[in-house]
């Protein structure tokens, strides 16, 4: 586990969220996400089809390829869809980075321990799926040089926040995915 | 009877597919889907996704949407079995979707293995909001990519045209 508190990590990584397509898992990443962009026509949050999150930020770079794109995900999140690296670096999509934010735990269903509380450490995990950049942050220190990574590595780019366990941010986002998917496709087609 | 030619009815399905402006073809490889993505490499306008399990492709069909663009899923029936929670993304979300389903267990297999999923293709697909559209003759084949492509891309609705083992043929043991 890390020091970062999770309230703090987004918003120093991504002072111009609104430049981002963003898509995040459940649970307290999207509401992370949610809070961080006001539940904003560019993000996409999830509360189910858990293992998805990295597979569908693919399915938005792959097709969006002049965007910068956001994969946010837990570490449970992340665990189930885990093929989904390999899948990333097969495709080598230079404009999508992937965020894992890690409290060790499944949180939203009582804190029990995850697996990257015992053994597994995913940047080992990322790296060996092929991911060209890959940084591991632990402390509140690390976030400015996250935020570098984030915009000068090449992609696609892999970041393992490690964070305290601390509760996510506090935001209500709106649940109905297909009010939401309606939302996303018409901002992005009438800005595209 | 002999099957019909896999490269011959690939390409009926592959052109089809091009011009309904689907970019990205999402699979994990089989016997039945290997023309198709080879000629989706070959093709100038289209990338082929190598998937590590059939419901990536899923969501990167629905990803793809997101930003107005087409993608199908290639699996063999057995894929399946891997799909139902991300097609959350359909009967919640109605997200387009068009999976290309290449039995096994149905018609002649002798592969005990695929018998499971290969009985529960339909019934797992329509308990996720997936409508099937099956292909047993070569004569059917036409009409129903066409039937699937408009359900899909233009109705909006999860389709799955299934490619039954009368129509691709067993493998034998």
């Amino acid at each position: 586990m890390g020091t970062i508190n999770r309230r703090d990590l987004l918003p120093g990584l991504l002072p111009h969220p609104e430049e981002f397509l963003i898509v995040s898992g459940l649970a307290g990443a999207s509401k992370d996400t949610a809070g961080l962009t006001d539940d904003g026509s560019n993000l996409f949050t999830m509360a189910g089809a858990m293992g998805s999150t990295v597979a569908m930020g693919l399915g938005v770079a792959l097709s969006a390829p002049t965007r910068d794109v956001l994969a946010v995900a837990g570490d449970g999140e992340l665990m189930m869809g885990i093929g989904s690296l390999a899948t990333v670096a097969s495709m080598m999509p230079n404009n999508l980075t992937i965020i894992c934010i890690d409290n060790g735990m499944h949180a939203e269903t009582g804190g029990q321990p995850g697996h990257t509380s015992r053994r597994t450490n995913l940047a080992i995990m990322a790296q060996g799926a092929g991911i060209p950049s890959v940084l591991t942050i632990e402390t509140p220190d690390q976030i400015n040089g996250a935020a570098k990574f984030i915009t000068d590595e090449p992609g696609p780019r892999f970041l393992w926040a490690r964070v305290s366990d601390e509760p996510p941010t506090a935001y209500k986002r709106d649940f109905d995915l297909a009010a939401r998917r309606q939302i996303f496709r018409t901002a992005y087609l009438a800005d595209k | 009877m002999n099957p019909p030619d896999r490269e011959v009815w690939s390409k009926l399905v592959f052109d089809k597919l091009v011009d309904a402006g689907v970019s990205l073809f999402s699979h994990v490889p089989d016997f039945g889907n290997t023309y198709i993505i080879k000629m989706a490499d070959a093709h100038n306008e289209t990338r082929s996704v190598l998937l590590s399990s059939e419901q990536e492709g899923v969501a990167i069909a629905a990803g793809a949407d997101l930003v107005g663009e087409r993608a199908v899923v290639c699996m063999q029936s057995s894929g399946v079995g891997n799909c139902p929670n991300y097609l959350s993304l359909v009967k919640g979300g109605r997200f387009p979707m068009l999976l290309i389903v290449t039995m096994r267990g149905d018609y002649g297999e002798e592969n005990h293995w695929q018998y499971p999923v290969g009985q529960a293709v339909t019934p797992i697909l329509e308990a996720m909001g997936v409508q099937v559209i099956q292909v047993d003759r070569e004569d059917e084949l036409e009409h129903a990519t066409e039937a699937a492509i408009s359900a899909a891309f233009v109705g909006g609705q999860g389709v799955a045209l299934v490619l039954s083992q009368k129509f691709l043929g067993a493998k034998a043991f």
